[in-house]
């Protein structure tokens, strides 16, 4: 992320204002760059995020894409042969999954097969639905799956800064790369250059530094992670947190770096806990590290059932705050003989808003 | 189209050297569909085919010696031995990709096509598959796109009446595959596919409306495939067709048809057939001394290219 600069000359902008300017910077440099979405200039336009993008660019770039996401994958991954960088905007993850042949199969594998003489640079961008009743088939991030895939990259950009800079870096690459970005993210307010430039999508970024307990969270995660780092802190636990940014290619070296540092790792998946990325850190730090490793290393992120609709079930279902700190405490006795105080604490922060709604201008309904 | 039955009846003979180990789909019967069409084309439009690619390939002045060569598995390879025979491309003669799942390419020609309206160049593009192809949604989704965005592209379709083992009546309603590409508005012709000339003047006919932004077209060729469905054999002996039904379909093999043609028209005599054959088998048996002399990949290489 860009270094904070003086006060005055910041500009606060949401997360989803921040991807639509990416998106705008990179295609005004590349009239390659073209975009597919299922009511790309519909007075909703993906969430705002190419929202007027026809009065900008030539409307030969701006596709309106037929209910059809395996063909239309298809339909960017041949136009890419042959020089084109398409984007495809998807409302959620879950449409993907119509698409995942052309992306499993032509997307990730044409480079390796043709021996680079084709080259698939498209970006997918996938929206993570969560709150106000999404679902068992709106909420899914499924970052696991596609990471599993060798020739994809996957992002899961956090901040607004970053996220801008991510996307532009991933129009810019060669390969196909899967955008997961949480809806929730899309509210969150930050300072964003008003420039192009690029922010690397090869490994995490260390978002807070400490000695006592490494943690490793993506996408909204990272967002629950820091209030807890606040809290504990007056507890004087230190937490070295990363945002992990991209899955895929999954790059430990500052992981490992922290973990011979406190011994201690936490992983907080956006997605499932078992077999979820957490499971893959965990395994690598335990077979490069594992004489360093004072604790057992240990993994949250969503329960092994779909989340279902109503917030009557969604009490303790995310891996938030609470759920974060009570795993903590395995590893400190101070958060247990406190537990109660800190606990009040959280219980402030978190009754500010419903829990299922990321914001509080957001009405529903999705 | 005596070339491309040459080179795989060579094929199919030196099979069961096992030197060729990678699964092999054979265009035999079919050829006219391959070079009806790709004779119409100039070396910019592009082609995509499918698992059963040779024909295709070779029709557009794919490289012969890298086609051989990749089905051998050897790094002179089109891919370097990592795709086989279903994976034939030769970007530079316009066989952009081919790719073996049913219907997976017609999405990637779509794309092709897209890219040429987008730059408003007048290549066009062909989409090959198979009767299978038709029962993918991606086929419906794909013609949809093209339909609304008048995109130059032929998706051809080669009825070739069987999906593996299983004859078009059992898995399709008894209909005409035109109603399909009508009901997205898209143009539709059946023709004889085993008429090469006849394939070769209706392709003429629409690449020249798809210049004139009149495409998309769909256009089934019906054929038939004289071998099994992967493999180098004949296949009649199992059950699932009818000898009576191959030899109907043999007196209408397309060398056949076009020899008589040529004999009727042009006073081209059996000796002149005869020839052709012998210098076309020359220039083969070479392409295949290289494919069988070039070097198999190394396994250090085995991780490259996974990024680009």
């Amino acid at each position: 992320m860009p270094k904070k600069k003086n006060k005055t000359k910041q500009r606060i902008i949401p997360g989803s204002e921040a991807i639509r300017e990416g998106l705008i910077e990179a295609a005004k440099k590349d009239r390659n760059v073209i975009f597919q979405a299922e009511g790309v200039s519909d007075p909703s336009s993906v969430y705002g995020t190419t929202k007027n993008l026809e009065k900008i660019f030539n409307k030969k770039r701006i596709i309106e894409m037929p209910l059809s996401e395996n063909a239309m994958t298809g339909v960017a991954i041949g136009a890419s042969f042959l020089g084109k960088r398409p984007i495809i905007s998807l409302h959620r993850v879950e449409f993907a999954l119509l698409a995942l042949e052309q992306i499993i199969n032509n997307a990730a594998k044409s480079h390796y097969t043709s021996m680079g003489q084709h080259s698939v640079p498209i970006v997918i961008r996938l929206i993570v639905g969560r709150g106000w009743g999404q679902g068992p088939e709106h909420s899914q991030s499924l970052e696991n799956l596609f990471s599993m895939i060798p020739g994809l990259k996957v992002i899961t950009p956090t901040f607004p800064a970053d996220a801008k800079g991510m996307i532009i870096s991933a129009i810019e690459d060669n390969n196909p790369v899967v955008v997961i970005e949480h809806r929730w993210c899309h509210y969150i307010k930050g300072h964003v250059p008003n420039k192009y430039y690029k922010s690397q999508i090869k490994e995490p970024i260390k978002i807070k530094n400490g000695k006592d307990v490494t943690i490793v969270a993506n996408s909204l995660n990272v967002i629950e992670c820091l209030f807890v780092a606040k809290i504990l802190k007056k507890y004087k636990i230190n937490i070295d947190l990363f945002d992990l940014r991209v899955c895929r290619p999954l790059e430990l070296g500052k992981i490992k770096k922290s973990v011979k540092k406190t011994g201690k790792l936490i992983t907080v998946d956006l997605g499932s806990k078992i077999l979820g990325i957490g499971s893959e850190i965990v395994s690598e730090i335990t077979s490069s590290c594992f004489n360093y490793l004072k604790k057992p290393p240990i993994r949250i992120g969503m329960p092994d059932y779909p989340t279902p609709s109503s917030r009557g079930y969604l009490k303790n279902h995310y891996p938030d705050k609470r759920k974060i700190i009570n795993e903590l405490s395995k590893l400190f006795p101070i958060i247990k003989k406190n537990y109660k105080s800190i606990m009040i604490e959280i219980d402030k922060e978190s009754k500010k808003l419903p829990i299922d709604v990321p914001d509080p201008s957001f009405k529903g309904p999705f | 189209m005596l070339f491309i039955r040459l080179v795989e009846e060579m094929i199919a003979e030196k099979y069961k050297e096992q030197k060729m180990r990678c699964p092999v789909h054979l265009s035999i019967g079919q050829e006219a569909a391959a070079v009806g069409v790709c004779n119409a084309l100039s070396k910019k439009d592009r082609i995509f085919s499918t698992h059963r690619s040779h024909s295709h390939y070779l029709a557009k002045n794919g490289d012969l010696k890298k086609m051989l060569a990749e089905i051998y598995g050897k790094l002179s390879g089109c891919c370097g031995g990592r795709g086989g025979s279903m994976h034939l491309f030769d970007k530079s003669a316009g066989v952009t990709a081919s790719v073996p799942l049913v219907s997976s390419s017609i999405a990637l020609a779509t794309g092709s096509a897209l890219n040429s309206k987008i730059n408003n160049t007048k290549e066009v593009t062909i989409s090959f598959l198979g009767d299978g192809s038709v029962e993918e949604g991606i086929f419906h989704e794909s013609l949809n796109f093209a339909s609304i965005n008048k995109l130059p592209i032929i998706y051809v379709c080669e009825n070739n009446l069987y999906s593996v083992y299983t004859h078009l009546n059992e898995r399709q309603p008894l209909r005409s595959f035109n109603k399909l590409g009508e009901a997205h508005a898209v143009k539709s012709i059946t023709c004889d596919g085993n008429n090469v000339s006849k394939v070769n003047e209706i392709t003429l006919k629409l690449l020249k409306e798809c210049k004139k932004n009149k495409g998309p077209f769909l256009l089934t060729l019906n054929t038939y495939r004289h071998r099994e469905h992967c493999g180098p054999n004949y296949d009649n002996n199992i059950g699932y067709r009818t000898e009576k039904e191959f030899k109907h379909w043999k007196k209408k093999d397309p060398i056949l048809v076009f020899k008589k043609e040529l004999i009727r028209k042009y006073k081209f005599n059996e000796k002149n057939f005869d020839n052709l054959s012998k210098s076309l088998t020359k220039k083969i048996s070479i392409a295949f001394k290289y494919a069988e002399k070039s070097k198999l990949p190394n396994p250090s290489l085995i991780s490259k290219y996974v990024y680009a």
